[in-house]
């Protein structure tokens, strides 16, 4: 039973992936991706990584992929453009892909090679998985964490200075101070109506 | 589950820089306008604090921490310093360059510590985990860097190629990784070594190591993964060229000792073959290149290439002596490179850049010293006794010979005289030919000069039509040309006294 979960799955999990680089509109593209990941999230708990799915889930599924699609569809992609030379490119492509699904079916089948069993470890029968990260992530794993945190403050710092131009003359800006100081007055203005003939005489 | 609390003090050099960096944004903020090289020199005061720290906490230390992931050793504490150093230098030649263009915001130094912190962290990565952060804090911090100049279309186009070919790179390494980690079924680079020492070892730890080959050889622009370079380092702001290719090279070294040769050393036997294609590959296509291009700072980066085909080479060597030689060069190429470059951005004014050969016409009889520089520069470069660049060159061809690899020691020799044609040539310009000559009109086969945009390039299409045009006029202060002349005078003094640091190197390598 298990063993056509898996297939089940890894066979749509192929199947989306395929079509992420294949679709012609992006925003279907993003939308196969949420697909593979949520295949994959299954997967891991198939193995018993129940918290990594979750998170995958939650993270990649929930957060990232719909402020992908969000960006996806405010900026106007030009698909066109970006196809340009897949076909000139597709031979070059097809012959590395061929290499290393090679290689990789080589590993695989030797015989050093025992990936079932062995190097995954067994779900242990009283800490469950959520308990174990927790006890090591902050423990163990204390300085890549760390490190995992000043890298999203460089990516701050580096999308900031790519993007906040102080120079250009029209930019939308806020301005707090203005903003705090602002009266009544300066936001609502009360128009009398002309009931007569129903139009705003509103000078703007 | 027994935890040990990590020896913080251990860490002291990456815990200060990290703290720096927080006051360096904060303070960042405060000193807008006309006093911004507060940054700066908060930012060199800094790093200068930073490799005092490696040196004196770090030096003769030899322990592991953070559960196996921080390692210190002899070796770390050299990287950190050098690096640290290598960075002061870089940046030193950045401010008036940026400040002509008005580019000079401090988030330029921010993103440059960050890269730092992130050379530190490989510098004493000790689990697969540790190094791979800290690459990608180093990359991300270059990508950055690189589109710096956002109204250069130039730029723009070299910082998106790095992005991909480095996402591209990154995730190559990080499934070797993934291998390597489902083969020794630890993160940690002693329990890898164990694995990998062991009589049989797991053939996904060979496939991992190939994969992972390719992420270092891309980091160190080595052939075949150096598509990025010529673009990135003529497409790049200069200043960023210079920092792209002094420290994060050493850290690429650094990747590689810790990597492939802590973590995977036992199957050097496996390894060297590839690296010797590298190698070759890098040494050939890099000077054969680099032959025909008219851009200096192209023309740099093909040298650069050829450059790490000789670092891959000691690399491959595989003995105590052959890494030493390949630290020897790399940081004997940073000092090189960042006088190369520094010296485009000294004769760079805010009108001009000074990166077309042809450019440098006569530059003897205007600027004798600065021609000196160069004189210097590029025979260091070309491997000339007396000069740093030989002694680099040299304990590079001993490391290989000694490994046995005389056929491709020979190569080495052959490239590097194929390469001593376009170092040459650019003296032979910068020497003996007339300022008056007109330029040919055929100066710019690699791509548009930037033209179109920005308010100073307006001097740049006017060149071709006159003799006039060809003069540069330095647009540095004169502490910058002065740190020019003492770097350049350093490839000298280093290469008449090498010792000192030839014996550092093999000292915290275990050679000598």
């Amino acid at each position: 039973m298990e063993q056509v979960i898996f297939y089940l799955f890894a066979g749509v999990l192929l199947f989306a992936a395929t079509m992420v680089i294949s679709v012609r509109n992006p925003v279907y593209a993003a939308l196969f991706l949420v697909l593979a990941f949520f295949n994959a999230a299954v997967l891991w708990v198939l193995v018993g990584a129940e918290f990594l799915g979750l998170a995958l889930i939650v993270v990649y599924v929930g957060a990232v992929m719909v402020l992908f699609l969000f960006v996806l569809m405010m900026l106007d992609v030009n698909t066109a453009a970006m196809r340009e030379g897949f076909t000139r490119y597709l031979p070059v492509g097809v012959v590395v892909a061929g290499l290393m699904l090679l290689q990789l079916i080589v590993v695989i089948l030797s015989e050093q090679v025992d990936l079932i069993g062995g190097l995954i470890p067994e779900p242990s029968a009283e800490v469950d998985n959520v308990h174990a990260i927790g006890q090591v992530l902050y423990t163990a794993y204390v300085y890549p964490f760390e490190i995992a945190a000043v890298i999203l403050l460089l990516a701050i710092v580096a999308a900031i200075s790519l993007t906040m131009r102080r120079q250009r003359p029209n930019t939308q800006r806020q301005d707090v101070p203005k903003q705090l100081s602002v009266t009544k007055e300066q936001r609502l203005r009360l128009v009398q109506i002309d009931k007569k003939n129903r139009r705003h005489t509103s000078d703007t | 589950m027994s935890f040990e609390t990590p020896d913080f003090s251990l860490a002291l050099p990456e815990i200060w820089l990290l703290g720096a960096i927080c006051v360096v944004l904060i303070v960042d903020l405060f000193v807008r306008g006309s006093r911004r090289s507060v940054t700066f020199f908060l930012t060199q005061a800094v790093l200068l604090v930073t490799a005092a720290l490696a040196i004196t906490t770090q030096w003769g230390v030899t322990e592991t921490t953070f559960s196996g992931h921080y390692v210190v050793d002899p070796l770390a504490a050299m990287l950190k310093a050098t690096l640290a150093l290598l960075v002061v230098l870089a940046l030193a030649y950045t401010r008036p360059y940026l400040e002509a263009r008005g580019l000079l915001q401090g988030e330029v130094y921010l993103l440059a510590l960050f890269a730092t912190l992130g050379m530190l962290i490989i510098a004493s990565g000790g689990s697969l985990l540790t190094l791979y952060l800290g690459l990608e804090m180093l990359s991300l911090s270059l990508y950055a860097l690189v589109a710096y100049h956002r109204d250069s279309r130039q730029a723009a186009e070299a910082a998106m190629k790095y992005f991909v070919l480095g996402a591209l790179a990154s995730g190559i390494l990080l499934y070797g990784m993934s291998m390597v980690y489902g083969g020794a079924a630890s993160l940690e680079l002693a329990v890898i070594a164990e694995a990998a020492a062991s009589e049989e070892p797991p053939l996904l730890l060979l496939f991992g190591m190939s994969f992972m080959l390719v992420g270092v050889a891309f980091k160190l622009g080595a052939a075949p993964f150096h598509a990025w370079v010529p673009d990135v380092y003529q497409g790049a702001p200069t200043p960023v060229t210079l920092f792209i290719s002094t420290a994060p090279k050493v850290a690429a070294v650094a990747l590689f000792l810790r990597l492939l040769v802590d973590g995977l050393g036992p199957l050097h036997e496996t390894l060297q073959p590839m690296l010797l294609i590298l190698a070759a590959v890098s040494l050939l296509l890099g000077n054969l290149t680099a032959i025909m291009q008219t851009n200096l700072k192209r023309m740099l980066a093909y040298s650069g290439i050829a450059h790490a085909g000789f670092i891959v080479l000691a690399l491959a060597a595989g003995t105590e002596a052959g890494h030493a030689a390949a630290l020897f060069y790399v940081i004997a190429y940073g000092i090189m490179a960042a006088g190369a470059f520094g010296l485009i951005i000294v004769l760079s004014s805010a009108g001009t850049e000074a990166e077309q050969i042809a450019d440098y016409r006569g530059l003897n009889e205007r600027h004798p010293i600065l021609a000196g520089v160069l004189l210097l520069l590029m025979i260091s470069m070309t491997g000339i006794p007396g000069t740093i660049g030989f002694y680099a060159k040299y304990l590079v061809l001993k490391a290989a010979v000694e490994a046995d690899l005389i056929a491709m020691a020979v190569l080495a020799v052959i490239a590097a005289v194929i390469g001593a044609f376009y170092y040459l040539r650019v003296l032979k310009v910068a020497y003996f030919d007339r300022p008056e000559v007109p330029p040919e009109g055929s100066q710019k086969p690699t791509g548009p000069n930037e033209g179109s945009v920005g308010e100073g390039e307006g001097a740049t299409p006017s060149r071709p039509d006159g003799a006039a045009g060809t003069v540069l006029v330095p647009g540095a202060s004169l502490p910058i040309r002065a740190l020019l002349v003492v770097n350049g005078a350093a490839v000298l003094v280093l290469g008449i006294f090498p010792e000192r640091l030839i014996a550092l190197c093999q000292s915290v390598l275990g050679a000598g």
